[in-house]
C-alpha cells in the first residue's frame, strides 16, 4: 500500500486554503495553488490505492464466488442430509420387522442419528448469516467505487437491505430475527425453561 | 386426561429436513397424524382448514415468521385460537422467549434439540403420554 496520511491532514488543508482565501490579497496564489496541488496529491494517492484493492473484482468475482460456494455447501449438505434420512427410515422399517428388544435398541440409534441431522438447518441459518455479510461488505464496496468514479463496476451491487426481498417483519420483531446464537451468547434451554417458569 | 395421539399435528419449518426430523421424531412417539408447511401462511390456511390437537412451529421463516403465525393464531376469534402452540427455534436470545411468551407460546424448544426434550415439552403442554 502507498503513502499513509494523518486521517485529519486533508481538512487541514482545506481549512488552510479556506482562511487564506478569505484573507485580503496578502497571500500569493503560489501558496494556494501549492497546497492545492497537496490536496490533489492524496487524493489521487488515495485512489490508486483503492485500486490495488481492486473494488471491481471483490464485488464482481469474489463475493459472488464466495456466496455460489456457501449456496452449493447449503445444497450439498441438504442432499447427503436427505440421503441419510432416507437411510435412517429404511432402518426404522426393517427394525419395525424385526420386533422387540433388537428394533427398540436399532430405533434408539436412529433417533440420536435424526437428531444430530438437525445440524443441517443450524448451519443452513449461519451459512445463511455469512452471506448477509458478504452482501453488506459487497453494498459498502461498491459504494466506495461509486465514489471513486467508477460507475461500471459498481453497477449491479445490492444493499443487504434489498436483499431481505418483499419480507415482512413486524415492527415489535426486529431485532428478533438473529439466527443461531454463537454458544458464548446464546442461552441454554434449562434457562429458557426456568424463563417460562417464571412467567407462570 | 390420557392425551389422544390421533390428533392432528401441524409442524412448520422451511427446512424439509427438520421437517423430515420432526415428523419422524413424532412418529416415533405414537403421532402419526402430521401435516407439515413450510412458513407461517401456509400453516395458518391449513389451521384455518382443519381442526389440530397441537402445532409445533419453527420461528425465522419467509415471508410470514413463526412468531406472526403465533400472534395470528391467538389474535383470531375462531376455534383453532387456543390450539397448543410450541416454538422450536435457534433464535436463543432472552428477548425471543419474552416474546414468544407474550404472544401466547405454550412451550420454546431451543435447536438443537433432542428426542426427550420434545416429549418432555410435548407432555408440558399435552399433559403425560
Amino acid at each position: 500500500m502507498g503513502s499513509r496520511y494523518e486521517k485529519d491532514q486533508v481538512v487541514k488543508i482545506i481549512n488552510s486554503v479556506i482562511e487564506k482565501v478569505g484573507k485580503s490579497g496578502d497571500v500569493s496564489k503560489d501558496v494556494i495553488y501549492g497546497e492545492l496541488a497537496q490536496l490533489r496529491g492524496i487524493i489521487e494517492d488515495l485512489k490508486a490505492n483503492i485500486g490495488m484493492v481492486a473494488p471491481a473484482d471483490i464485488t464482481g468475482k469474489h463475493i459472488p464466488t464466495a456466496t455460489d460456494e456457501l449456496d452449493a455447501v447449503v445444497s450439498a449438505t441438504a442432499d447427503a442430509t436427505g440421503q441419510i434420512m432416507d437411510a435412517c427410515e429404511a432402518i426404522e422399517n426393517e427394525a419395525g420387522a424385526i420386533g422387540g428388544e433388537k428394533a427398540d435398541a436399532i430405533t434408539a440409534h436412529v433417533t440420536r442419528i435424526y437428531e444430530a441431522c438437525s445440524f443441517q438447518d443450524i448451519t443452513g441459518q449461519r451459512i445463511k448469516k455469512v452471506v448477509s455479510a458478504l452482501h453488506a461488505i459487497d453494498t459498502k464496496v461498491g459504494a466506495i467505487m461509486n465514489i471513486m468514479g467508477d460507475d461500471g463496476a459498481a453497477s449491479g451491487t445490492q444493499s443487504a437491505e434489498d436483499d431481505q426481498g418483499e419480507r415482512f417483519v413486524l415492527p415489535e420483531e426486529k431485532g428478533l430475527l438473529n439466527g443461531p446464537q454463537m454458544p458464548a451468547s446464546a442461552i441454554t434451554q434449562a434457562d429458557i425453561d426456568k424463563l417460562l417458569e417464571d412467567f407462570d | 386426561m390420557s392425551v389422544n395421539k390421533n390428533m392432528n399435528v401441524l409442524i412448520v419449518d422451511d427446512y424439509v429436513t427438520m421437517l423430515r426430523i420432526i415428523k419422524n421424531l413424532l412418529k416415533q412417539l405414537g403421532f402419526n397424524n402430521v401435516d407439515e408447511a413450510t412458513d407461517g401462511g401456509m400453516a395458518l390456511e391449513k389451521i384455518k382448514a382443519k381442526q389440530y390437537g397441537l402445532v409445533i412451529s419453527d420461528w425465522n421463516m419467509e415471508p410470514m415468521t413463526g412468531l406472526q403465525l403465533l400472534k395470528e393464531i391467538r389474535a383470531s376469534n375462531d376455534t383453532f385460537a387456543n390450539v397448543p402452540f410450541i416454538m422450536v427455534t435457534a433464535e436463543s436470545k432472552t428477548e425471543n422467549v419474552i416474546a414468544a411468551k407474550q404472544a401466547g407460546v405454550n412451550n420454546y424448544i431451543v435447536k438443537p434439540f433432542n428426542a426427550e426434550t420434545l416429549k418432555t415439552k410435548m407432555s408440558s403442554v399435552l399433559g403425560e403420554f
